[in-house]
């Protein structure tokens, strides 16, 4: 997942432009461009410190903070296990062992072809209906290795179709 | 006509909910005219998910664990289909469902989430309405009598909290709702929020009279994106129907809510962490005092509650304080939406009444094991609970009770394992997550977390167990009194009930398996 860096620009200058600059609305604001561009840039920082009238090691240090800021780009698809105790009490562990071997890779990687970004997660409030997966804003319960498989084909872009880039219009 | 009701909450949907609703618009009832659909939200009876109802003279009948095969065969000559091998007759009479005393969740599921008229016909606005008729102090009062304490687990009296900001002298003061609900095992806030967003609404309303506040957060954490959407909307809804805005039902009163998201961090569910995050800042831990109700958002007098506390003084308003203190026992009055979780037969939100017994629960509401395997341990209040075994099962759910045997209530989760778990791995994870986690302002937290993994791996692997063991103890003692915040100060509870009751999987014999302990991204 890449995006040209005038392209970042652009989206960021975007985003700035529609929210007001306190710091409140630092978080927010972040998680936006997170959305947008798919991680958060040295450059994103630099933009958005000045923006906000702070240092950038003050936005570097919000960023470092809450998972779901990345400093670095993933794979097309983010996966997320849910690996907190109410999964692990329905065999979330075994079915994350199941998934690492799928993909190749272990929890917190992303696959060589750059496709999918299997990581934990922890807790969708999915708790009854474990064990619980997340794709994107979808969340799927009661994942056993075989049902993991048939939601990995359901990715777009899994057979050589062209992979959408975060930042464009996917059409 | 006849209305279907098909849930739209994050639970229905994760086993296919949307799929049916999808199958039944195709379906003849509905395409002739003869009946429509209605997303309602989940009634919290996650084993009979997706749920499907539809109204008859009688009352709504249901089917359980409908698929989209299923949808054809509902429906015999234009009615339900009362012989259907799914059919469960009315939901309403279903013991699980009977058996419950819901004030919080007695909206939940027989509505739809996002009509006004809906929740009103079911007592909603109720509370708020008699708050706009009282003073401040009459409100706050009721609420004291009432006894209601914060349900996010801490269970600080909400009366005394409430009075404190109301007493500050300043002219701004927030109203905060925690909806950072992080605890494996919790989802009660999330569905109430999917389920029955107004009721928040009202409780955080009835907040900002009683304390002279005229803006309100949520803090949600980004784990729950179907939450966010449905409650933004709900939000919407009231401003457009005055409940929110600058007249308050069309009284003096000025309050609005703002939605904030998370972002990932399990910390920012401690209140001062939460505080923290919405001023933008990295989620760490402010030292305690001064205490957020007089120095909270942005330097202000503040109340930060629980989702669960503010839909309840909902209740406590439109019942009046006596009639709420009547329920539950001693200091732990009203009801508790208890979630069962985990490998659990029937899993979902039960509330009882505080005092009904821990096995009560595992075996009249939650069925034994989803395995069908013995239950062997039970997580009581999330990641930071005890895991009690068989022989405290008849504790008595009140946070007295269970504070009496070194555990704790929490945010009411019940998590159950089987047989087949390995307690050692168990409390490695307790400290790996609270590792993972620590927002590292604290040294017992932050690195006695890391240590606390190391020396468990060590004792996993029999090296010097005695030693290991004393340690191990000694770490947890230093945690829990030198911990700023209740992450590092309660990661040890978890370690100790398994120290203490399931010493023999923490001390393997020769040949004893290990699972890896995977945390981390």
């Amino acid at each position: 997942m890449t995006i040209d860096p005038t392209r970042e620009q652009a989206v960021i200058a975007d985003l700035l432009a529609q929210t007001p600059t306190d710091a409140e609305h630092l978080l927010p604001l972040l998680l936006q461009v997170q959305a947008a561009v798919g991680f958060v840039s040295p450059q994103a920082i630099r933009q958005v410190a000045q923006a906000f009238n702070l240092s950038r090691a003050e936005v570097y240090g919000v960023v470092t903070f809450y998972h779901d800021l990345r400093e670095a780009p993933v794979g097309d698809h983010v996966i997320q296990l849910c690996m907190a105790e109410a999964c692990q009490a329905v065999g979330c562990r075994e079915l994350a062992a199941h998934a690492s071997q799928k993909l190749g890779v272990p929890l917190g990687e992303t696959t060589a072809d750059g496709h999918v970004h299997l990581e934990a997660g922890y807790c969708f409030g999915n708790c009854a209906l474990g064990p619980t997966v997340r794709i994107g804003d979808r969340i799927v319960g009661g994942v056993t290795p075989a049902r993991f498989d048939e939601l990995l084909e359901t990715l777009p872009g899994r057979h050589g179709n062209t992979r959408p880039v975060a930042g464009e219009s996917a059409a | 006509m006849t209305r279907i009701f098909v849930p739209n909450d994050t639970g229905a949907r994760s086993v296919g909910a949307d799929e049916v609703a999808a199958a039944l618009m195709n379906a003849q009832v509905v395409q002739s005219g003869l009946a429509t659909i209605v997303r309602n939200g989940s009634r919290g009876a996650y084993w009979l998910e997706p749920l499907v109802e539809i109204d008859t003279p009688s009352g709504r009948i249901g089917f359980a664990n409908v698929t989209v095969d299923d949808v054809a065969g509902l429906f015999a000559d234009g009615l339900p289909d009362q012989t259907h091998a799914k059919c469960l007759g009315v939901v309403d009479a279903l013991p699980w469902f009977a058996g419950q005393t819901r004030l919080t969740f007695a909206r939940v599921g027989r509505i739809d989430p996002l009509s006004l008229s809906d929740y009103r016909a079911l007592g909603g606005f109720a509370g708020l309405e008699r708050g706009c008729t009282m003073d401040a102090k009459a409100i706050v009062d009721e609420v004291t009598v009432s006894g209601l304490r914060g349900r996010g687990g801490a269970a600080f009296p909400a009366g005394i909290k409430w009075n404190t900001v109301r007493n500050a002298n300043a002219p701004q003061k927030y109203i905060v709702c925690n909806a950072d609900e992080g605890d494996s095992g919790t989802f009660a806030d999330r569905l109430l929020m999917e389920a029955d967003p107004f009721q928040l609404i009202e409780g955080m309303t009835i907040a900002a009279l009683a304390v002279g506040a005229t803006r309100g957060f949520v803090y949600l954490r980004s784990e729950y994106p179907h939450a966010a959407q449905i409650f933004g909307r709900a939000l919407t809804i009231a401003r457009e129907a005055g409940v929110l805005g600058p007249s308050v039902l069309g009284t003096a009163h000025t309050f609005d809510i703002t939605l904030r998201m998370g972002g990932g961090a399990y910390i920012c569910g401690e209140e001062t962490a939460l505080l923290e995050s919405l001023e933008g800042k990295r989620g760490t831990v402010r030292p305690k005092p001064p205490l957020p109700a007089l120095t909270g958002l942005f330097g202000c007098p503040t109340v930060i509650n629980n989702v669960l506390t503010f839909a309840a003084a909902t209740d406590v308003l439109a019942r009046g304080a006596h009639a709420y203190a009547g329920l539950g026992v001693d200091r732990s009055t009203g009801t508790m939406p208890f979630q069962l979780g985990g490998n659990m037969q029937r899993g979902g939100v039960v509330e009882l009444g505080f005092g009904v017994t821990l096995r009560d629960l595992l075996e009249r509401f939650g069925g034994g094991s989803y395995s069908g395997r013995p239950l062997r341990a039970i997580q009581v209040g999330g990641p930071l609970g005890a895991y009690l075994p068989a022989s405290q099962w008849d504790t008595p759910l009140t946070y007295e009770h269970f504070a009496a045997i070194g555990a704790m209530l929490g945010h009411g989760g019940i998590v159950a394992f089987d047989d087949t778990v390995d307690m050692a791995a168990q409390a490695e994870f307790a400290m790996a997550f609270c590792a993972h986690e620590s927002c590292g302002k604290c040294t017992p937290c932050r690195i006695g977390s890391t240590r606390g993994v190391e020396v468990i791996q060590r004792l996993r692997r029999r090296e010097n167990p005695r030693l290991q063991w004393q340690v191990l103890e000694e770490l947890c003692e230093t945690m829990e009194f030198g911990s700023l915040c209740a992450l590092g100060g309660l990661t040890p509870m978890p370690v100790r009930s398994v120290m203490k009751h399931f010493s023999a999987d923490l001390l393997p014999s020769a040949g004893g398996g290990s699972v890896t302990v995977e945390v981390g991204r």
